[in-house]
Parts: structure tokens; sequence; C-alpha cells
């Protein structure tokens, strides 16, 4: 039984009278699991985010990736850990301008030590797997805003992360092609890849297996089935 | 399963060296007119530099060449002034007495006819002697000396018996004289020029010479024999300091102390030396220049990095490291600072090279200068980079998703 996430009793403070983004969160993900993260806006789900992805450190709790201990880990070990365990997308997509998109998808495995020529033909096939195959010469301002999604999804994905983390990945994008996004997140959910997506796009997280709810950084619902794994409401300890 | 593997096993980050140059090259080329504008002031700096010492080296190649040319062993003698201020006269005969001088190998005299002037014509007034000295010359004083004829011949004992002139190069221009066999006046006689010298850069006395063998010498003198005023000599290169010693008393036993002895070569290598001081003051402005160019790139640096927080969050997303990000940085500014470098040296070199071929000299850039101008930019490059990169690689990894 091995979580690929779990949050133990996590808080994460910002500024002088300190404010809470993160309030006392608990969380257990499992291997292979598929989770919306659903809230409204200045709820604390991209700082859940940037928790989850060793973007940053919590101020209290525990963080284990893949069992691992965050707190115990250096930087450089935390950074290690992204560019092989973990994948993001981002509300902007965060392509580079005058970059095709092949040079794009292959980014996500610079900082593998895989050298260029391998780097690009793994980059193809992470196009080919987001239905870009056609795409592979064009830069970013040529494609349309589903396009620059599916590119920094093959990005995300290219080094065959065991976690997928999205970030409002259909925010900036038109419902039809929100709705390819999202189809293709569920096909690679189904290769095996655990994805957390968060949104605040009701109908979204509709279409997920499992959905949590967020508000003033404390999780207030888990429409998982295990509820017992599940969750912490305010005043709960664990 | 293999996961539990893979758990024990730390991951770690890397970055290949290609790539960190690679993103090194990219930043440029993604920002062209920035890249360009903030190497230039590398590019002025090092182009100065080189210019500088590049110009300097090669009039430093035309004088050794000059000098290998010359040769460096003329010497020669002046008479003293006693301490009355009387000139004191070479002894007649001083030709011979200095080529017995053990290391001397040739020696030529001069003897200057003070109150004789040489002008174009009757016509010309008394008093305008166009400041020409008119002397004596031996014959081997043009051999010695290394000069040359450019028009005419030199004199010789046939020429001797009949009043017939050499001019140096620039009496040959005051007087208007433009071809041997034209006639001038010493005094109120008539002599034909027979020939002309090329500029002499050893004996530069001789260009506003108006020459004469040493009899017609004594029959211009109201026939007096005139004393030499001054000796060349060509010494062995290896006892030119003995036989320098010696000279004074050989010449002048009485008053030795009196008798200068100068070496010409010496001069044109302290004109150099003064120009040398002068280049370094050059070489101190190109490094200011170089020194503001290096501010320049920083500068660049610190407003990249500001501005591409972002970019850097993303790659901290992506699994670089700090020391990913900072390589990446530095790669960057040492990049713009050799493009600075690369095109500095190249501008410093062409005006070098159009230097030195505007004014007939040798091209000579030493190696050493290139690679330590070259040396140089990268050292800067690493300076400007390093707080630019220190701040980038201290930027956190949440920036990918402030939105
Ligand atoms: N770097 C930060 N410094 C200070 N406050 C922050 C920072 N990041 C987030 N916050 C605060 O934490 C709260 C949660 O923010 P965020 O996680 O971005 O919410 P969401 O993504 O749900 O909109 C907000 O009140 C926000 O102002
Ligand atoms: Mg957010």
């Amino acid at each position: 039984m091995s979580a690929v996430i779990e949050l133990r009793g996590v808080s994460r403070e910002y500024g002088k009278p300190p404010t809470r983004a993160l309030d006392d969160v608990s969380l257990t993900v499992e291997r292979g699991e598929m989770l919306a993260v659903v809230g409204p806006s200045g709820s604390g789900k991209s700082t859940l985010l940037n928790v989850l992805g060793t973007l940053d450190r919590p101020t209290a709790g525990t963080v284990l990736i893949d069992g691992i201990d965050v707190a115990a880990q250096t930087d450089a070990q935390l950074a290690g850990l992204r560019a092989h365990r973990i994948g993001f997308v981002f509300q902007q997509f965060h392509l580079s301008e005058g970059v095709t998109s092949t040079d794009n998808v292959a980014n996500g495995l610079l900082y593998s030590g895989v050298p260029l020529r391998e780097r690009r033909i793994r980059a193809v096939e992470a196009l080919h797997q987001v239905g870009l195959g056609h795409r592979l010469g064009h830069r970013p301002n040529q494609m349309s805003g589903g396009e620059r999604q599916r590119v920094a999804i093959a990005r995300a994905v290219v080094h065959r992360p065991p976690l997928l983390l999205a970030d409002e990945p259909t925010g900036n994008l038109d419902s039809k092609s929100g709705a390819g996004i999202v189809d293709l997140l569920h096909e690679l959910h189904g290769e095996g890849t655990s994805i957390i997506v968060i949104t605040h796009d009701n109908a979204l997280a509709e279409k997920l297996p499992r959905r949590i709810m967020i508000r003033d950084g404390r999780l207030t619902a888990d429409s998982s089935s295990t509820s017992e794994r599940v969750v912490v409401t305010a005043g709960a300890t664990p | 399963m293999s996961v539990s593997a893979v758990r024990e096993t730390p991951m770690h980050s890397r970055l290949l060296a290609s790539d960190v140059y690679r993103l090194g090259f990219s930043g440029l080329i993604a920002r062209p007119t920035r890249a360009i504008l903030s190497a230039l002031g590398i590019a002025i700096g090092i182009a100065a530099m080189i210019a500088v010492v590049g110009i300097s080296s090669s009039s430093q190649a035309q004088l050794s060449a000059t000098l290998d040319r010359l040769g460096t062993n003329l010497m020669t003698v002046a008479p003293g002034t006693s301490v009355f201020g009387e000139e004191q006269p070479l002894p007649f005969g001083v030709g011979g007495l200095v080529q017995r001088v053990d290391g001397v190998e040739s020696v030529g005299t001069t003897g200057l006819l003070v109150d004789l002037h040489a002008y174009r014509s009757a016509a010309t007034l008394k008093t305008d002697t166009n400041g020409l000295g008119v002397m004596t010359a031996s014959s081997d004083l043009l051999r010695v000396i290394g000069g040359h004829i450019a028009a005419g011949s030199w004199l010789t004992d046939g020429t001797s018996r009949y009043p017939v002139v050499v001019l140096g190069a620039k009496s040959a221009e005051k007087l208007g004289v433009a071809r041997p066999g034209e006639q001038i006046l010493l005094g109120d006689d008539v002599y034909t020029v027979g020939g002309i010298l090329e500029c002499g850069e050893l004996a530069p006395e001789i260009d506003t010479s108006v020459l004469l063998g040493e009899r017609q010498g004594t029959s211009a003198n109201a026939g007096e024999r005139v004393h030499p005023t001054s000796v060349y000599i060509r010494a062995d290169e290896e006892r030119i300091d003995s036989v320098r010693q010696l000279i004074p008393g050989t010449v002048a036993p009485q008053s030795p102390s009196d008798v200068t002895v100068g070496r010409p070569s010496d001069a044109l290598a302290a004109k150099q030396a003064s120009d040398q001081a002068f280049t370094g003051l050059l070489v101190g402005l190109g490094s200011v220049a170089l020194l503001v160019g290096g501010i320049g790139v920083a500068n660049t640096m610190v407003i990249s990095v500001l501005e591409r927080r972002r970019e850097i969050g993303l790659r901290r997303s992506l699994g670089a490291a700090r020391p990913h990000i900072r390589r990446q940085f530095l790669a960057e500014a040492l990049f713009l600072s050799l493009l600075g470098g690369v095109a500095g040296t190249v501008i410093g070199a062409a005006v070098t090279a159009a230097f030195a071929v505007g004014n007939g000299w040798p091209i000579s850039i030493p190696p050493v200068v290139l690679a330590g101008g070259l040396g140089a930019t990268l050292v800067i490059g690493a300076l400007a980079g390093l707080y630019p990169a220190m701040r980038a690689a201290r930027i956190p990894p949440t920036e990918a998703l402030q939105s």
C-alpha cells in the first residue's frame, strides 16, 4: 500500500501577522488515483499544489511524496524528485516562445541528464501521445490555446512521472478545448499516472473519480468512497 | 515492485554541460538587440586595448626592422666645447686615428664650413641660407651612415677635382633642385649637383647638408684644410662599449671629457620608449572602457533575471536545482561577454592592421595579447554574471504558479 502522497497536519503560513493559506491539512492519495481539488479563488489551492509538488515547504506538518519525507530532503534532492517523479501543468502553459513544440516538450527531460537527441525522440513520442503528431515543428504562437496546453501536458509527462499535478489546466481555455484536455488527463490516468487537478470548475470536477473541497485553507469535503481515509473538517485532529 | 527500489536510490537532477552552453547561448539569441547593445561596451574596451597594444607593437616591430636594417653599431663623435664655450676642433686625420681603435670597422668624417652657405642662384638673398650646412664629407661617409643615393652619384676621388656637390634630401628640396646636373652657388661660386641623397634615418643632420669632397672643401675654404667636426664610426657590435670608451681619448687626448659620443639608434629607441608611456595611458583608458562594459553586462543580466522569474520557476518545477539555474545565467553572461570580446578582438586587430598598413609598418599583434583580451572577457563575464546568477538561483520555485 504505497501512497503517492501523504499529508499529515500540513499548514503553510505567509507574512508577518501570519495568514494561513493551508490550515492543518491531512490527505492521502493512493498510487493511480485521479482527483480534483475544488475551491473558490484564494482558498489555498495553488498553495496546496506547491506543497504537493515540493515547490514549497510547509510551515508545519509532514509531507511524504512516494514515502519520502520532504522536510528531510535538500533543495537539490527535491529538484531530483521533481525531475524524475513529478510533472506540472500550469494554467498559463509556460511554453517558451520561439521554440518548437518538440523542443518545448524535450525541455521536460532537460534536468534528467538525457542527451538532446534522445530528448527530442521522446518528445516526439509524447506529442503523438497527446494528439499533436501534426504539430511537431510548430511554435506556441502558431497554435491554439488547447494545443498549447497539450504541448505543456506532453512536457509534463515526457519523463513518465508517476504523479501529475495540474493547476487550473483549463482555466485559460474555451469549454470545448477544456473538455479535450480533461479527456487527455483521463487517458493518462488510464495509463497509470496519479493525477491531481486543481480547478474551480465544478463541471470539470464532476467528471473525476474523487473530489476534494478546500475553503480558507482547510479541506471541507472529500467525495472519496473510502471515506474513512479522508478527512478532516475544521478543528478535527488526525 | 520496482517502486521501492527507486525510493531507495536517490534521484538526482542533472544538467549536461552541453545543455548549459545551449541554454546560455539560446538565452542570448532570444533577445538579440539587447545582447548586441550590452556586448558593445565590452567590444569597445577590448578593441581599444588590442588596437593600442597592436599599434604600439607594430611600430616596435617597425623599429626593430629599421634597426636591423640600419644597424645599432653606428656612433657619432662631436667635438666638445671648452670651459670657455669655444668648440675644440677635432684634429686633422682624426679618421685615421679612430680607424686604428680596436673594434672599429669603418670611419667617415664631415667638416663644417661655418661661414659658407648654399644658394639657389645669384638672385637669392645672401641671408637666405635655409639653415643648410655646407660641409666636407670623406668618401666613406655614405657607406658608414648607411645612406643611399636617390639620384646621380656619390662624391668620388674623380669628382673631387671639380666643383661638384651632393645634396641631402632636404637640402635638395629647400634649394629646389630636382635632379643632378643643376647648379647652385656656394658663396659666390657655382657648383654642379652631382647627386641627391635619400633621407637618412640614423644621421638626419646629413639631410640638411650640402656635401663636397675634401679637396673641394679646401679650395672653398680659401685653401685651408677644413677641420673635421663630426666622426661617424661603425664598430664591431660586440665591442661597442669598449670602443665607446676609447674614442674620447683618441680624438682629444688633452680633454677627452669634452667629447660627446652618441649612438643614434639609442635616440630612436628612446623615442619609442616615450611612445610606450603614452601607450600605457591608452591601455588604461581601454581598461576603463572594459570595466564599464562589464558593468553593462551585469546590468543586462540583472534585468534579465528580474524579467524571467517565471521561466526560472518553471525550470525549477521541471527539476532544475539551484546550481543549474546559476550555471545557466553564468553561461549567458559569459557568452554575452565573449560575444563582445570576439567582436572587439576582430575590430581591434582590423584597426591595428589598417593603421600599420597605412604607415607601411609590419602588422604585429602578439598572440598573447589576443589570448589575454579573450581571457579578460571571460573573467569579466564571470564577474558580471556571478551576482545575477546567484539572484536567479535564489528565486523560489513557486514563481511558476504565481498568476
Ligand atoms: N507568496 C505568498 N505570499 C503571501 N500570501 C500568499 C502567497 N501565496 C498565496 N498567498 C495567500 O494565500 C492564500 C491562498 O492563495 P492561493 O493558494 O494562491 O489560492 P488559490 O490558488 O486557491 O486561488 C491567499 O489568501 C493568498 O493571498
Ligand atoms: Mg491558484
